[in-house]
C-alpha cells in the first residue's frame, strides 16, 4: 500500500509538565496510516500522560500534535472530531447507559442534529436517527455484543466492556485509535480475541496506537514498538530491534532509576511469557 | 408449613391467621359506620351512626382494601390476579394502613377534645377491629432469620423475579390506563380538596400504604409494562384527566391549588432538564421563573409597570418572557458552566439570589427604577383570548368554570408543551450527550461532546420553560414581588423545593417532578399546623427518602438498576430515555 509511509499522526517535542515532575519529555512520535505501533514502558513512564497530551485531555507544556498535516487544538471534543479516537486505561463507559446508547454516543461527531431538530422531529431527524442506529448496530456485531444492546454498561463482565468500548470509539469513524491498555484484566483467551480485533480494525483502515503491558501481546501485533522511561523516548523500532535493545531490558529491571516502585515490580521485556497485569494506576485516565 | 422455619411472628395456624385478617378487613370497613366521638368540634362529623364521614370514609376504603386483599390471598377466582407476586406484604402493608389511619383518628380525638373519655363506643370497636388484621398478617408463616430486623423485613419484601403476566389484548391494556386514570384523578382530587389536616394526614397515610402495598404485590411493575406498550394513549389519558380536574371542582380555591401545582411542577420538570438529565445541580433555578414572571408583569400593561404603556398580548408577553430567562441562563450559564460539581452549585446558588436582591433593590432609590422593588408590580391585568377574558368565571356545559379554572386549563397546554420538549429532548443526540455528560464528563468529552456546549443548551433550555411558567405564574398571582424567588423558604416555589421536587419525585422521569410538586405544595398547604417547622419537617421526610428509596418515589429505570444492584431492564423493547410518561394519572395514583 502506498499509504504505508503516509504518516496520519506525527508528536514534535512533547512535553507534559505536572509542577517539579516532567511526565514527558520531548518526544517525537508518528504513527503512519494502516499502522500498528505499540508504546511500552514500566508504570510511570508517562505513557497515559502521553496519550493525553495527543488527544487534548491535557495541554502540554510544549510542543504540537498533528494529525493528518493539520496542528490539533488542545480540545478533546475537537481532537475527536478530527479522528482521533481513544479507549482508557480504567474503563470509562457511560455506566447508566445501555450498550447501544453508548455506542450511539460515539456517533456524536459524526451526526448533528440539534435540539431543534429534535424537537420538531421533522424527517432529517428520524433518518439521522435510524442510520445511527444501524451503524451502532454494525460495530456492536462487529465486536459481537448485538445482543447484549439493551443491557446496561455497568453490566456487562470486564471483558465486554473493554470492546464496548473500543466500538464507542470506533463509533466515531478516526483514522486512528489509541488504545490504553485493551487486556489489562483480561483472561487468555479475551487477550487473544482482542488480537484479532485490533488487526481487524487495522483493515478496516484505521492505524491503532496502543499501549500495552502484555509483551507478547505487543510483540505479536505492533510493526513497530516505542519504549517510553520516565518520560522519553529511549528505543524505538521493529519488535526485534526492541526486544533485543539492552537498555529496555535495563530499565524494565529498574537500575537506573530512584524512586519508581512501579518500574521494579513490572516484568523483563525479554520474558514475554510474564503476562504482567501489574497493577494499573488510578491516575485518571 | 412443615418447615420448621417458615412460620408467623405471632403463633396462629394459617387458616386462623388468613381468617382473622379478613373478618378484620371486614369489621374495619363496617366501624367505618358507627359513631366514633360524641360531639362534632372533632372535624368530619363522625358522630352519626349509619354513615360514614370524613376520616372514616379513609378508613372504610382502607378496610376494604384489606378485605379485597384477604380474598385475593385466597386465591378467589377473579382476584388471583391482584397479588402477582403472591407474597404476605401487600396484606401486611394494607393491614397497616387500615390500622394507622383509624389509630390516627382515634388518638387525635382523644388528643383534640382532651382524653379517652371522648370516644364513643364505636370508636373503640374500630380500634380494635382495625388491629386484628394487622395481627393476622404478622401470623402469616415467613422464613424466620437470625435478626428481628430481617424477620420483619421478610413480611414486606417484594419477591425478585415475578412471573412475567399473559400477554393482555390493547383494549384491555387500554381499558386498565382509563380506569387507573379514572381512580388516579379521583384519588388526586380528593387529596386536594381535604378541608383540614387531619383528613390530610389520614389521606397520605391510606395512599403511601396502598401504593406501597400494589407495589409489593408487583401490581405497578406490571401497570408500568403496559404504559410501555402504551405510552401515547397514556399520555393522552394523563392530559385529559389534567383537563377534566377543574370540572369536577366546585370551589374555585381547589383550582387555584391546581394550577399553583402545575406552575410549581413544571418549572420542576425544567429543573429535572438541567439537574436530573445533564446531571448539573443548580441551586438558582427559580431566578428563571422570576425574570419570565417578572417580564410579564413588565410588558402586561399593569398601570404600576415601568412600561405602563406596552401591553402586549399574551402571547407575545410569553415569548418575551421565555426570552428573557433564556438570555439571562445564557448570561449566568456562560462564566459558570466552565465549573464542574460543587462549584457550579455554590456559583448558581449565588446568580439566584442576586437576582432577589437585584429586583429588590431596582426600585429608583438604590438603582435604576424598573421594578417598584420590595412593593413588585401589582394590578396585572387578566388575559384575554379572543374576547375570552380569563379572569371571569365561564359557564361550559352546566360547569362553571372560575378564574383559576381558566388559568389552570391555560397552564395544562403549557406544561403539555413542556413535557413535550423534555420527552423529544431527552431521546435524541442532545439527551444522550447531556447523559453521557452526567455519566463521565471526561469520556463525553473524549467521545467528540463539546461539554460546555451542551451543558449551556441544557442550562438554557432549562431557564427558558421556567420564564414561561413564569409568565402565567405572573397573571394568575395579579402580581410579581422578589419574596417568592429565593434559595430556601417554607412555601414553594424556591430553588430549594424545585429541587426536592426533582429529587423526591424521581430524577430523570416525566412523571417524578410532577408528583413531587404535587406532593410539596399539598404538604405546607394542608398541614398547616406544621407551621414554621415544615421546613424541619421536610428535611427529615428527605433524608428517609434518600435513605430507603435513593431513586426517588417514581424511579427511572436506569437510576433503578443504579441504586438496587439487579440485573436487567425490565422494558428491553423501548428506547426512550425518560421513564414513564404518565404524567398526571400517575401524579393522583
Ligand atoms: N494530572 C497529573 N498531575 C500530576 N502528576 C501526574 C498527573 N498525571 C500523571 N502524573 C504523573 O505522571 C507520571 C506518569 O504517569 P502516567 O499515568 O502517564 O504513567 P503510565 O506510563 O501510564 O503508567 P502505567 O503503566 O502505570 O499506566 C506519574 O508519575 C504520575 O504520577
Ligand atoms: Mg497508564
Amino acid at each position: 500500500m502506498s499509504t504505508m509511509t503516509t504518516p496520519v499522526l506525527e508528536a514534535r517535542n512533547v512535553t507534559m509538565r505536572f509542577g517539579g515532575l516532567t511526565a514527558v519529555r520531548s518526544v517525537d512520535f508518528t504513527v503512519n496510516a494502516g499502522e500498528i505501533v505499540g508504546l511500552i514502558g514500566p508504570n510511570g513512564a508517562g505513557k497515559t500522560t502521553f496519550f493525553n497530551c495527543l488527544t487534548g485531555l491535557y495541554v502540554p507544556t510544549e510542543g504540537t500534535v498533528t494529525y493528518q498535516g493539520t496542528v490539533l487544538p488542545p480540545k478533546p471534543h475537537l481532537v475527536t472530531k478530527a479522528g482521533i479516537a481513544r479507549t482508557f486505561q480504567n474503563i470509562r463507559l457511560f455506566a447508566n447507559m445501555t450498550v447501544l446508547e453508548n455506542v450511539l454516543v460515539g456517533r456524536h461527531t459524526r451526526t448533528k442534529e440539534g435540539l431543534w431538530s429534535a424537537l420538531l422531529r421533522g424527517p432529517g431527524f428520524k433518518k439521522a436517527e435510524k442510520a445511527s442506529e444501524e451503524r451502532a448496530m454494525e460495530l456492536l456485531e462487529f465486536i459481537g455484543l448485538e445482543a447484549k444492546r439493551d443491557h446496561l454498561a455497568r453490566n456487562l463482565p470486564y471483558g465486554e466492556q473493554r470492546k464496548l468500548e473500543i466500538a464507542r470509539a470506533l463509533a466515531s469513524e478516526p483514522g486512528l485509535l489509541l488504545l490504553d491498555e485493551p487486556t489489562a484484566g483480561m483472561n487468555p483467551q479475551e487477550t487473544r480475541a482482542t488480537e484479532e480485533l485490533v488487526f481487524a480494525i487495522r483493515d478496516m483502515g484505521v492505524a491503532v496506537l496502543l499501549i500495552e503491558h502484555d509483551m507478547r501481546f505487543v510483540f505479536n501485533l505492533s510493526d513497530r514498538v516505542a519504549v517510553l522511561v520516565q518520560g522519553e523516548k529511549l528505543v524505538e523500532g521493529t519488535s526485534e530491534v526492541v526486544q533485543a535493545d539492552e537498555r529496555v531490558i535495563a530499565a524494565y529491571l529498574g537500575e537506573p532509576f530512584d524512586g519508581d516502585p512501579g518500574a521494579t515490580e513490572a516484568a523483563g521485556a525479554d520474558a514475554a511469557d510474564a503476562q504482567s497485569t501489574t497493577s494499573t494506576k488510578g491516575e485518571g485516565q | 408449613m412443615t418447615d420448621t422455619t417458615t412460620r408467623g411472628l405471632i403463633p396462629l395456624p394459617l387458616p386462623a391467621a388468613r381468617a382473622l385478617l379478613l373478618a378484620g378487613g371486614i369489621a374495619t370497613a363496617a366501624s367505618a359506620f358507627l359513631a366514633w366521638t360524641w360531639t362534632s368540634e372533632f372535624p368530619g362529623d363522625l358522630t352519626i351512626s349509619g354513615y360514614p364521614g370524613g376520616l372514616q370514609w379513609l378508613t372504610f376504603i382502607a378496610g376494604l382494601l384489606t378485605t379485597v386483599f384477604a380474598l385475593a390471598a385466597y386465591d378467589i377466582r377473579g382476584l388471583r390476579g391482584l397479588i402477582p407476586a403472591r407474597n404476605n406484604a401487600p396484606l401486611v402493608l394494607t393491614a397497616l394502613g387500615g390500622f394507622g389511619v383509624t389509630w390516627y383518628t382515634v388518638v387525635s380525638i382523644a388528643a383534640e377534645l382532651g382524653g379517652l373519655a371522648n370516644l364513643e363506643p364505636g370508636g373503640w370497636v374500630a380500634a380494635i377491629a382495625s388491629l386484628l388484621p394487622v395481627i393476622g398478617a404478622f401470623a402469616l408463616p415467613e422464613p424466620r432469620t437470625a435478626s428481628a430486623k430481617g424477620n420483619l423485613k421478610a413480611y414486606l419484601a417484594k419477591p425478585d423475579g415475578i412471573p412475567a403476566p399473559a400477554p393482555l389484548s390493547p383494549w384491555v391494556e387500554r381499558a386498565i390506563i382509563t380506569v387507573a386514570t379514572i381512580v388516579g384523578l379521583a384519588v388526586f382530587t380528593y387529596g386536594i380538596d381535604t378541608e383540614y389536616g387531619e383528613l390530610f394526614v389520614g389521606y397520605l397515610i391510606v395512599v403511601v400504604f396502598a401504593v406501597w402495598a400494589m407495589h409489593t404485590a408487583g401490581l405497578n411493575d406490571r401497570f408500568s409494562r403496559i404504559v410501555a406498550r402504551n405510552r401515547s394513549f397514556t399520555l393522552a389519558m394523563g392530559f385529559a384527566a389534567a383537563i377534566a380536574f377543574p370540572f369536577t371542582q366546585t370551589n374555585d380555591h381547589y383550582a387555584n391549588i391546581g394550577v399553583n401545582i402545575l406552575i410549581f411542577g413544571t418549572v420542576a420538570l425544567g429543573l429535572n432538564i438541567v439537574v436530573g438529565l445533564a446531571g448539573l445541580l443548580d441551586l438558582g433555578y427559580v431566578a428563571f421563573l422570576g425574570v419570565g414572571a417578572y417580564t410579564a408583569a413588565l410588558v402586561s400593561g399593569s398601570e404600576f409597570s415601568r412600561f405602563s404603556g406596552v401591553h402586549f398580548p399574551f402571547w407575545a408577553a410569553a415569548l418575551t418572557g421565555a426570552a428573557a430567562s433564556l438570555v439571562f441562563g445564557v448570561l449566568i450559564g456562560a462564566p459558570t458552566l466552565r465549573l464542574r460539581g460543587d462549584y457550579l452549585a455554590i456559583v448558581t446558588l449565588g446568580f439566584g439570589e442576586i437576582f432577589r436582591i437585584a429586583v429588590n433593590n431596582l426600585d429608583g432609590d438604590s438603582g435604576p427604577d424598573l421594578t417598584n422593588g420590595p412593593n413588585g408590580i401589582p394590578a396585572i391585568p387578566d388575559l384575554k383570548f379572543f374576547g375570552f377574558n380569563l379572569g371571569d368565571a365561564h359557564d361550559i356545559a352546566g360547569f362553571t368554570l372560575g378564574r383559576f379554572a381558566n388559568y389552570y386549563l391555560l397552564m395544562v397546554l403549557i406544561m403539555a408543551i413542556v413535557v413535550l420538549v423534555y420527552t423529544r429532548a431527552a431521546d435524541s443526540r442532545i439527551g444522550r450527550s447531556w447523559i453521557a455528560i452526567r455519566e463521565d464528563e471526561t469520556a463525553a468529552t473524549a467521545m467528540g461532546i463539546n461539554g460546555f456546549r451542551v451543558k449551556l443548551i441544557a442550562f438554557a433550555l432549562g431557564a427558558t420553560l421556567a420564564g414561561l411558567a413564569g409568565t402565567v405564574s405572573a397573571h394568575v398571582t395579579y402580581s410579581v414581588v422578589p419574596t417568592p424567588y429565593q434559595f430556601a423558604g417554607s412555601t414553594p416555589p424556591n430553588s430549594a423545593f424545585l429541587l426536592a421536587a426533582v429529587v423526591l419525585g424521581g430524577m430523570g422521569t416525566v412523571a417524578g417532578p410532577i408528583l413531587g410538586a404535587a406532593l410539596l405544595y399539598l404538604l405546607p398547604e394542608k398541614l398547616v399546623f406544621l407551621q414554621d417547622k415544615s421546613l424541619l419537617a421536610f428535611g427529615i421526610a428527605l433524608i428517609l427518602l434518600m435513605r430507603f428509596r435513593p431513586e426517588g418515589i417514581i424511579a427511572n429505570r436506569r437510576r433503578q438498576l443504579e441504586f438496587h444492584e439487579t440485573g436487567q431492564l425490565d422494558v428491553p423493547e423501548t428506547t426512550t430515555l425518560t421513564g414513564e410518561p404518565a404524567a398526571v394519572t400517575k401524579a393522583g395514583a
